[in-house]
């Protein structure tokens, strides 16, 4: 398939009008007296409009402001649940890693979803039907360590872990301490040699860094490893480029994906050497949706090719948030065959031009 | 003239890579190059070509590399020299550099024949930082010296370099290595990738071996990897950086000078007769260099030692870049010129100092703007104490204090002094200061501070850092 190829115009169409249908029934599940989460219900109360009978379309959310992710920090996690899941428990993930309380997300069915959907569409002659897996990714309170292996038992392999704490190595960067965190990457990384000598493993889910230094310590393609999933931070072309032709040597496919606890995963289309190893990735769209705006006026979604901030809406039955401003900017790009929806590409910080940010482990 | 794109160069393989930053020039902002930037990863990788860059380097003696590096001057100084997928004259180099970094052409130039010097004095050089060592110890890995043998074994595979953008002359400290058989992997300033590449280029034409270069423009992530996978590097930065590394024997960092001149009481009142020294050490290369004095102290006269210098000081202006009677460098980074402008204001709150630049040009702004470019006025400062702020401090154009302290407690008060020029025949003051260990160069004399020596290294070891030697014995089997 030609990575460029861009949708029909039918396709988009087909794609927006699905778009407002699943808003409908979102804002119907989350602001019905029967089936929505406490909080939501009682925002409501003051919100100045009535989401069920004013919200008909994805461009109705405008009237939403944008969400506040302190209310994931503050507020116990049962504000989150909807009524007809009520003493049905659930998992908690968190998100990255920041110091501090981080940001919780409640989940019952919505983390394997969004991995199903994934794990279906990988490419069966580098991610094996059977083919065991390495997870060398955070662990911990991260719904990856669920997910990925979630995605090998999918797909009917089983997955090797080792633990790995980022924000360790992040507030150790942080205070200057960069020789202990290479020493601790070298040691999740010794770990990761032991599994590959010994064990027969296919599939790797890996930072960039994590991948690079696997493939300072031993050749990665050679070991077996057949195709690679990559993602938990931002990612260059010409990062990607590296790992495909010199980490990988051309002989593993690699997969970048753009995502977090409150999205889930947005898969990159295709990234290849003709493209120059661009990075468009699209949102599990309807299930989440990744706007480009200006960061002047947000509800003002930028032109295709024009740089803008992130904003995230996600919506499920277990999670409505509405218009979250991502830390994260991006370039609009057109709608893609296998995604008949916008893509963001060349993902980078928000203000990457003025920042300084510590990515450690990733 | 086409904008040229200068590739990474990995150890003989020029790599073009898919995120390039455009250098532009000061003032118009017109883009002067497109840089290929090197991801960490890349630099982190390319560790493993160091073996194969020394193999290329050890294939010569070092007297071979002398004369490959004195080939090497003359083709920098005169020649035609692939740049990227282009070329560049000589007459490019000027005006490129020129460009990008806001120093005048004249000093180009001259940063020009001292980078020339450092190729063609490079027997001179080594002699200097081997203490007459006779290069075939290194050749063999043992040797004599003195009547003693001696072996030296190298302490890395390749030395790293982090370069700063703010003078070409800074290039002077790695080239040697070459010729010490050291490959390396250069990180160029952000602004000025053009001397370190020129010079490869040069070394390249003249006959040295491709892969013993490194070329990695790159992110602070990547100056980072290049220092973590070379056991020996050279970085430059301020006060803070020195403390950062000042344990750390991999790593020679190159920060503030605090160079000074001091005048003896035997010829404070013949000041006069100095003033040339004095201005040469403080505007030498628009002050740019570690080795421009920052402090001139004397134990009387200050205020009218003070007033003269003003005056000299400001007769250097600001002028076209082309102009051939500039001396002073613009600003590539408007903002720092603004900080050290409201820094130097600041302190100037403190009792106890006065500008007298601001009366001798006349009035006006110390920060100014022409044809866009940002300049700071050379500004002398008469400190009434030793301990007022502004007395033994260090900025990036020509800036001084001079400061009135009792010839008896000059010791007291110099502090870290990367070269001090001490005007006297006192011979106890000359006694005391040739025992000061904070003092690394000191010229007895009217010698401005800012003249280079090339047979006594000064601000570290060059070949102690690359070599280290060890007790040796061989008898026949």
């Amino acid at each position: 398939m030609n990575p460029t190829t861009r949708t029909n115009p039918t396709d988009t169409q087909a794609a927006a009008e699905a778009l407002d249908a699943h808003v409908r029934d979102t804002i119907a599940w989350h602001f019905g007296p029967d089936t929505g989460c406490p909080f939501w219900l009682d925002w409501a109360k003051t919100a100045g409009f009535d989401p069920l009978n004013e919200v008909r379309a994805f461009g109705d959310l405008m009237k939403f402001p944008h969400f506040d992710d302190e209310h994931l920090r503050r507020l116990p996690n049962e504000a989150w649940v909807p009524k007809p899941y009520a003493g049905k428990p659930f998992k908690v993930f968190e998100t990255g890693g920041t110091t501090g309380m981080p940001k919780q997300r409640v989940s019952w069915e919505d983390h394997l979803t969004d991995y199903s959907v994934f794990a279906d569409r990988l490419d069966d002659d580098y991610f094996p039907q059977g083919g065991n897996w390495l997870m060398l990714g955070p662990t911990g309170p991260r719904r990856l360590r669920l997910t990925i292996e979630h995605v090998a038992n999918r797909r009917g392999g089983v997955c090797y872990f080792l633990d790995l704490d980022p924000r360790f190595v992040k507030r150790e960067l942080a205070e200057g301490h960069a020789d202990t965190a290479r020493r601790y990457m070298q040691h999740v990384i010794d770990q990761a040699a032991e599994l590959i000598r010994h064990r027969d493993i296919r599939c790797l889910f890996c930072t960039p860094r994590l991948l690079e230094g696997l493939g300072e310590r031993l050749d990665v393609a050679a070991a077996g490893v057949t195709g690679v999933f990559i993602g938990g931070t931002h990612m260059t072309p010409q990062v990607i480029r590296f790992l495909v032709e010199e980490v990988l040597e051309n002989k593993a496919q690699l997969v970048p994906t753009y995502g977090n606890t409150l999205m889930g995963l947005a898969v990159a289309r295709p990234v290849t050497a003709d493209d120059g190893y661009t990075l468009t990735y699209y949102a599990p769209q309807p299930r989440a949706v990744l706007r480009v705006v200006d960061p002047g006026d947000t509800t003002r979604t930028v032109a295709h090719g024009q740089w803008g901030r992130i904003e995230l809406t996600t919506l499920t039955k277990e999670f409505f948030m509405p218009r979250f401003l991502e830390r994260d900017e991006a370039i609009r790009r057109q709608p893609h065959a296998l995604y008949p929806w916008d893509g963001v590409g060349d993902v980078r910080p928000f203000g990457f031009e003025t920042k300084k940010t510590i990515e450690g482990v990733y | 003239m086409n904008v040229p794109t200068l590739p990474i160069l990995r150890f003989g393989q020029p790599y073009t890579s898919l995120d390039a930053d455009t250098v532009s020039a000061i003032g118009t902002g017109a883009p002067v190059a497109s840089v290929g930037k090197a991801n960490a990863g890349l630099v982190r990788r390319d560790a493993r070509r160091f073996d194969e860059a020394r193999a290329a380097l050890a294939r010569f003696t070092c007297d071979e590399l002398i004369d490959v590096a004195a080939r090497a001057g003359d083709l920098f100084m005169n020649a035609t020299l692939p740049l990227g997928d282009g070329e560049q004259t000589p007459g490019d180099y000027v005006r490129q550099l020129s460009a990008t970094t806001g120093l005048p052409h004249t000093l180009v130039r001259a940063n020009m024949a001292k980078v020339h010097e450092v190729f063609t004095q490079m027997r001179t050089i080594l002699s200097g930082l081997t203490r007459g060592l006779d290069l075939a110890a290194i050749d063999h890995g043992y040797g004599e010296q003195g009547g003693a043998p001696v072996s030296f074994y190298p302490t890395t595979r390749a030395l790293g370099v982090v370069l700063p953008s703010n003078s070409p002359g800074v290039n002077s400290l790695w080239m040697p290595a070459v010729a010490l058989k050291t490959p390396v992997m250069l990180k160029p300033g952000a602004e000025e990738p053009w001397t370190p590449y020129r010079i490869i280029q040069a070394f390249i034409a003249a006959g040295a071996p491709a892969e013993a270069f490194g070329f990695y423009p790159t992110g602070h992530d990547g100056s980072a990897a290049v220092m973590e996978v070379c056991d020996r590097s050279i970085i430059f930065g301020g006060a803070d950086t020195v403390r950062q590394y000042e344990h750390n024997l991999g790593v020679e960092v190159h920060g503030p000078g605090w160079s000074k001149v001091i005048i003896g009481e035997d010829r404070v009142d013949h000041w006069q007769k100095y003033l040339d020294v004095l201005v040469h050490s403080i505007a030498g290369n628009s002050g740019r260099s570690c080795i421009n004095a920052s402090s001139v102290v004397v134990p009387r006269h200050g205020r009218v030692i003070a007033e003269a210098l003003a005056e000299r000081l400001a007769q250097v202006t600001p002028r076209a870049l082309d102009d051939e009677r500039a001396q002073l460098a613009g600003f590539a980074n408007p903002q720092m010129a603004g900080w050290m402008d409201g820094a130097i204001d600041e302190a100037l709150q403190t009792p106890g100092a006065v500008d007298l630049s601001n009366k001798a040009r006349g009035g006006g702004d110390r920060l100014v703007e022409r044809d866009a470019v940002t300049y700071l006025h050379p500004t002398v400062v008469y400190c009434e104490s030793p301990d007022h702020p502004l007395a033994n401090t260090e900025y990036l154009f020509p800036f001084a204090s001079v400061v009135e302290v009792e010839q008896a407690a000059v010791l007291d008060h110099i502090g870290p002094s990367l070269v001090v020029s001490a005007i006297t025949e006192d011979d106890t003051l000359i006694g005391q200061l040739l025992a000061c260990p904070l003092i690394q160069r000191l010229n007895i004399g009217p010698t401005p501070t800012s003249v280079a020596q090339w047979d006594q290294p000064h601000e570290g070891n060059l070949f102690e850092l690359l070599y280290q030697r060890r007790a040796v014995s061989r008898v026949t089997v």
